[in-house]
């Protein structure tokens, strides 16, 4: 499930430094339901990665695992190239060096915000203490609020309090547990530039769990996408984009439908007719599906077509068309704001061109032809 | 006299953590080593009791012991059920004169213990006191009164000093239960009368369970103020056998039945309260509105109020003014009477001690159970509370059995005297046991604090490298000073009260305040017994009124009360 990292492009890894963190084949089971499961990932210093998936697949699990609040049933966890879990070694969260940053913020309401900074700072002495505190405060521009208690903020302001509480101590990655979402919408995007500038600032390593698409892809210089305890793919946000591994992603990061497609000679066909042709499978003759996503899906209205617009969602800038297809299927279309189809409106369907999409066999993408969907009178060439 | 902890849904006190870690070795440890300490009395008192099964004869008498216990408990249970809950229900249907005030003063008589009222009450109706004398006087020496020193009067008197537990789970039962429900059945057609009678009623039935249940369980766990009326219950039986023979095998047997009454009453709680799990969720609806009542109904109403408020709590405590204003007056010594500056010294300490170590247990636990650790803390940190349930008696003499197996193991292994605890007879008994009753109301106040504090606070001081002992004193100890406040005011004050255990388990020549006024009344000394009393009273007060107040806040917010705790 996780074939791709090894090909990752990654920011600043050096083959001499260790990840900052590493998961090794982590396991967690809770009793008869599953935690995660053979979780392998690996993070390199100074990388900001995304861990997104509907709630309950496992990525509050897994933070908690990394922060040593779960102890894995298997597997090892490595932060900074040394074990904190597994291989008989269990390290308590507060030596792991690994810091936190929650929705609640959940700053110590009664310590004032220089206080609250200066807690993870207690090894040093009284005056590096306040150096450092200051340091972080001026980071996140809040240096005149040192005196103020938790309450008196707003909540954009705990969030920096929080993210500068847990960058104090330097802790070898941080992880932040869906940060934003208590935030209202209006602020939420500022929080998250600011969050995100300081992260890189400080060349912090930094594992986000959103349950927000377009955060995920807008943020992490990689997306790790979650489901059923298990990493369905991890990728740069492109990729998992335009490329995703599972019909799982497909239809999570971002709309997508599925149409019963086959290819034949490289050519791809489904009930909408071609919409493709797919180089390098000139020999095969396979059945699969295609993921269509409404912005690559064309509408043209066209008295004597099958299809016909069944719902019309306006958006604002866009207008989602949903179709039936004369097979009763349903595609979706984004439309500029300029175009609206009345309900009942006959429209031909075809795909924007250079549209490659994914194709899937079962529930995964394939890139290449299977082996033994080839035509029976090709030479096999292995 | 302790009061057992319990929810106002009348279920024992039972704290969800959410964890925030996967436990620490030495904490885990600690909580399972105070559930072990806290059950090895009551475990001593089982396993003696079924060792030394037919190895003596059984006290006389037991066959009647047996029935008078069920006799009193019965007795008291129905009496305050018809106060408690007939006054709940009074001032939450109706409106009438001074009902407002009534609302709250009606749980004044909580502050007055029963060993207190029992000879307040003794004073006035006894051969010597003012309405025997008054009847004398009219109808001549040998008029007939019924025998005042009786298990009627013992029931009276319990009944009136421990109705405000029905009346106030029955009372947040009918307030916060049955405004939806109520509601429902009125748009279904019910009349008021209907509605009241089929959904309201039946709906508090569990709360009214729950308080009857506490109220059976002080009773039987008070083997003083029967004492006053020669009612001999089965923890009286226990008291005088060890006190009078000091023999482990009777009284330990005597014990073991003590026990089983207290499991009777809690399985009869919960097979009155049914397999229903009343619990309602939802706003504040417009619920039934207290009827209006006038005329001689309404006044009737009040006079029923004032004259249960008065037996309960203004008679008695005017009567104690009286002697105790007419004693100093008289002679001014009294107030400096060094003997009684012991005694509220030696009252004042145990139950500091005692406060003191039930808060810090109760944090070590909560602390404990923040950090993970599994069903084995989770389950051990249950135990440390079951004590409140156990009577006074059997917690004496489980504490006696196992100091004296703590003896005889250490001379045992060599060291003559053992602790010696049992032979100094210090008063290590006493806290012990004080520990082992007043654990679930500290635990309960200073976890509803804890609880409070998000799990993320404790993660977040966990990755920024702070250890769990630092956590303790930086984060958790600051955060749940509240409740660690009324958690020390509550044991402290409960402890002052507290009469039986230290009666069983004093060590010869320690008196405390509630043991001076118990002797003094038992010598008929009431004029001296006035002065203490008083302070007792005045400190009981304090949590009464808190408790009202709290109530008051609540209900003026639309919140739920859960603690029931006076």
């Amino acid at each position: 499930m996780t074939a791709q990292m090894e090909t990752i492009p990654v920011p600043t890894a050096s083959e001499d430094t260790p990840p900052a963190l590493a998961l090794d084949g982590v396991t967690k089971h809770y009793g008869s339901s599953r935690g995660v499961d053979a979780l392998n990932l690996s993070v390199p210093a100074g990388e900001l990665v995304t861990l997104i998936g509907p709630s309950g697949c496992g990525k509050s699990t897994t933070l908690r695992l990394v922060a040593g609040l779960e102890r894995p049933d298997a597997g090892r966890i490595s932060v900074a190239g040394s074990v904190v879990a597994g291989s008989g070694v269990f390290v308590n969260p507060e030596l792991r060096r690994v810091g936190l940053v929650f929705q609640d913020h959940a700053l110590f309401p009664h310590l004032t915000v220089g206080q609250n900074v200066q807690f993870g700072l207690d090894r040093l002495s009284r005056t590096d203490r306040r150096r450092r505190a200051g340091e972080l405060l001026d980071l996140v521009q809040l240096a005149h609020l040192a005196d103020r208690y938790p309450h008196e903020l707003s909540g954009g302001e705990q969030q920096r309090v929080a993210l500068a509480r847990a960058l104090a101590p330097r802790p070898a990655v941080v992880l932040l547990d869906e940060p934003f979402s208590g935030l209202d919408e209006s602020l939420r995007a500022q929080v998250r530039r600011d969050t995100v500038a300081t992260l890189r600032e400080t060349g912090t390593t930094g594992v986000l769990v959103t349950h927000d698409q377009t955060e995920a892809l807008s943020v992490g210089s990689r997306v790790v996408v979650m489901h059923d305890g298990v990493i369905e793919q991890a990728d740069v946000p492109e990729k998992v984009f335009e490329r995703p591994a599972t019909r799982f992603v497909a239809s999570f990061m971002g709309d997508a439908d599925f149409l019963p497609a086959r290819v034949h000679r490289a050519l791809l066909t489904c009930e909408i007719g071609i919409v493709s042709t797919v180089p390098g499978w000139a020999d095969s003759d396979v059945e699969v599906d295609v993921v269509l996503r409404p912005h690559e899906v064309a509408l043209q209205a066209d008295p004597t077509a099958s299809a016909r617009v069944s719902a019309v969602e306006y958006h604002g800038a866009f207008v989602l068309h949903h179709v039936q297809l004369a097979s009763g299927r349903t595609l979706r279309s984004w439309q500029p704001h300029t175009v609206r189809f009345p309900v009942g409106t006959a429209v031909t369907v075809t795909v924007t061109a250079g549209t490659s999409p994914t194709l899937l066999i079962g529930d995964r993408a394939v890139t290449t032809p299977p082996v033994g969907a080839r035509r029976a009178d090709t030479p096999q060439d292995r | 006299m302790t009061e057992p902890a319990t929810l106002a849904d009348g279920r024992t006190p039972q704290r969800r953590y959410r964890t925030t870690g996967v436990g620490r070795p030495a904490w885990s440890a600690l909580v399972v080593a105070v559930a072990v300490v806290v059950a090895t009395p009551v475990l001593a008192v089982v396993l003696q009791g079924i060792g030394s099964l037919g190895g003596t004869a059984p006290p006389r008498d037991l066959g009647k012991m047996i029935l008078t216990t069920l006799a009193l408990m019965l007795g008291v249970g129905a009496g305050s059920l018809v106060v408690g809950g007939g006054l709940a229900w009074l001032v939450t249907a109706y409106r009438f004169p001074l009902r407002n005030i009534l609302v709250w003063l009606l749980v004044l008589p909580l502050a007055v213990p029963a060993y207190v009222l029992g000879f307040v009450f003794l004073s006035v109706f006894d051969v010597a006191g003012p309405v025997q004398s008054l009847l004398r006087g009219v109808f001549g020496t040998d008029v007939w009164v019924p025998e005042v020193r009786s298990l009627p009067a013992a029931i009276l008197v319990l009944s009136l000093s421990l109705y405000p537990y029905v009346y106030l789970l029955a009372r947040s039962a009918l307030i916060e239960q049955s405004s939806g429900t109520y509601d429902a059945a009125r748009t279904l057609g019910s009349s008021r009368a209907r509605a009241l009678r089929r959904v309201v009623l039946p709906l508090a039935r569990p709360s009214l369970a729950a308080g009857l249940a506490l109220v059976m369980m002080e009773t039987l766990t008070d083997f003083a103020t029967v004492q006053y009326f020669n009612v001999q219950t089965v923890s009286v039986g226990v008291y005088l056998v060890w006190k009078g023979t000091f023999d482990f095998h009777a009284a330990t047997q005597l014990a073991v039945l003590v026990l089983l009454f207290a499991v009777a009453v809690l399985v009869g709680e919960r097979a009155l309260r049914g397999r229903a799990r009343y619990h309602q969720q939802g706003g504040r609806r417009q619920g039934f509105q207290p009827e209006q009542l006038s005329g001689a109904a309404a006044w009737g109403a009040t006079a029923l109020c004032v004259a249960a408020l008065s037996a309960g709590f203004l008679i008695p405590v005017a009567q104690l003014l009286l002697w105790a204003v007419g004693q100093a007056l008289s002679d001014a010594s009294v107030l400096a009477d060094p003997r009684f500056v012991e005694y509220l010294g030696n009252s004042l300490l145990v139950a500091l001690l005692t406060a003191v170590s039930c808060v810090a247990i109760a944090l070590a636990v909560g602390h404990a159970i923040r950090l993970g650790g599994g069903r084995l803390v989770a389950f051990a940190a249950q135990l440390t509370t079951f004590g409140y349930a156990v009577p006074g008696a059997v917690v004496g003499i489980g504490v006696l059995l196992s100091f004296s197996a703590a003896d005889t193991t250490l001379e045992n292994l060599g060291i003559p005297g053992g602790t010696g605890l049992i032979v100094t007879g210090s008063v290590a008994g006493i806290l012990y046991a004080y520990v082992i009753r007043f654990l679930a109301p500290a635990y309960q106040s200073v976890g509803a604090s804890l609880e409070k504090i998000s799990p993320t606070v404790t993660s977040s001081a966990l990755s920024l490298g702070a250890t769990p002992r630092r956590i303790l004193r930086r984060i958790h100890l600051p955060l749940a000073r509240p409740g660690v406040a009324v958690a020390l005011m509550l044991v402290v004050i409960d402890a002052i009260k507290e009469l039986p255990i230290v009666l069983l388990l004093r060590p010869f020549g320690f008196t405390t305040a509630s043991v001076w006024v118990y002797e003094l009344a038992r010598e008929n000394f009431w004029e001296k017994a006035a002065l203490p009393a008083l302070v007792i009273v005045l400190v009981a007060i304090i949590p009464v009124v808190v408790l009202v107040r709290q109530t008051h806040r609540n209900e003026a917010r639309g919140t739920t009360t859960r603690k029931v705790r006076p």
